[in-house]
């Protein structure tokens, strides 16, 4: 019975994605009103719950891909990944207000800017301070706390080592999980409210995983604005990273 | 048709990863730049150009919203499979950077968001989507 039962969820990866991903947002709706009475937000609960189970398959696994690692919930990987995020992502720009997004099109591409700047800065000086002095860590380093794709990307292209491209890589990885479960707590401080507050967050936050989950765990009416400018955040990251920002840090520390 | 809405969105999709590798290779990085932006870009132009020419029928859109709507069950699918052991056993260096990043960036953005005029939203609150799909998710 339990082998059929199981060999039907296999087989059929996506559906038992769906089915799995629906229970928990079921549960969290569940705790987010008995629980907290609304105070927190169902979707930044089930976001909470994702982390938790990924931890939980890793550990299980050893894999690098969380609960996707377990034959079983195989279907997450494709449910969550890439193409259908990004797919989602795109769709929820028939949401945005064209006006809005223009009238803060000058401001977001600034935030872009010290998003990547700025993370770099502090992530290199960071490496510095524990002892990774040369250039090419530094700069993998503070790579990896713009995002963790940017990270590696860069530290490939200067010749990092192994060990400092797992650091950057982990860099990167801690910011994007801070963010989501962050930015519910913290939206009083940042100021969401607006389209505009969102692309400043969307571009500053950097990481598209990180904005689009901590946006969806705020307010879902923001999410498309601040995922506009997120999605060009590594792209950004990977154009500065291995050129500019490498030869600054160069230039300071020979 | 429902389909049409969400054939808009798959090609939009695809040309904007196009058009964002190509400009990656036009600047000479090995990554896709901004494709997803551009992706959404063409999807806000392409609604109010078929709006305009009565193009865009509600069944059309209902093709496009439901993958709107299904955003927050698709980022709970994304959360599930972060590499939450590995960000853990990062250490002290991945750790502090990472906080210490996400506080200065946390910072600026407050101090930018104050700087917006409040006047901004009182003008008529703005309608952020017409997405029937997600009534319920607010």
């Amino acid at each position: 019975m339990i082998e059929i039962l199981e060999k039907a969820a296999i087989q059929n990866g996506l559906v038992t994605a769906f089915a799995v991903v629906g229970l928990i947002i079921l549960l969290s709706g569940q705790i987010s009103r008995r629980l907290t009475f609304g105070r927190v937000h169902g979707s930044a609960i089930a976001i909470v719950i994702g982390l938790a189970l990924a931890y939980w398959g890793g550990t299980q696994t050893g894999g690098h891909k969380g609960l996707a690692d377990m034959t079983l919930f195989g279907g997450i990987g494709l449910m969550g990944g890439a193409m259908l995020r990004d797919f989602a992502i795109v769709a929820t720009a028939f949401e945005v207000q064209a006006t809005e997004a223009r009238k803060a099109g000058l401001i977001g591409v600034v935030s872009l800017l010290l998003g990547t700047v700025l993370p770099f800065i502090v992530g290199a000086a960071i490496a510095w301070s524990f002892g990774y002095s040369d250039a090419v860590s530094m700069t993998t380093i503070g790579a990896g706390a713009v995002t963790y794709i940017v990270g590696p990307v860069t530290g490939a292209a200067i010749g990092a080592s192994p060990d400092v491209m797992a650091l950057s890589i982990a860099t990167g990885l801690v910011k994007a999980i801070l963010v989501m479960v962050g930015t519910p707590i913290a939206a009083r401080f940042l100021g969401l409210k607006t389209p505009r507050s969102a692309m400043v967050f969307g571009g500053l936050a950097g990481t598209v995983s990180g904005v689009s989950a901590g946006l969806a765990a705020t307010d879902r009416k923001l999410v498309p604005y601040g995922a506009l400018v997120a999605t060009f955040h590594t792209g950004l990251g990977c154009l500065l990273g291995p050129s500019l920002l490498f030869f600054a840090t160069k230039a300071l520390v020979g | 048709m429902i389909i049409f809405g969400t054939a808009l969105l798959a090609v939009c999709h695809l040309l904007g990863i196009f058009l964002g590798d190509l400009l990656g290779q036009a600047l000479g990085v090995k990554t896709n730049v901004g494709g997803v932006g551009i992706a959404m870009l063409l999807l806000i132009f392409a609604r109010i150009y078929m709006q305009r020419r009565n193009m865009l029928p509600k069944l059309t859109e209902l093709g496009v919203e439901y993958w709107g709507a299904l955003y927050i069950p698709v980022v709970v699918a994304m959360a599930a499979q972060q590499d939450m052991v590995s960000a853990l056993r990062g250490g002290p260096v991945a750790l502090l950077s990472a906080i210490a990043a996400v506080a200065v960036c946390a910072c600026v953005i407050a101090v930018i968001n104050r700087t917006e005029r409040p006047q901004a939203q009182t003008d008529g609150a703005p309608i952020l989507h017409d997405n029937p799909l997600l009534t319920e998710a607010e």
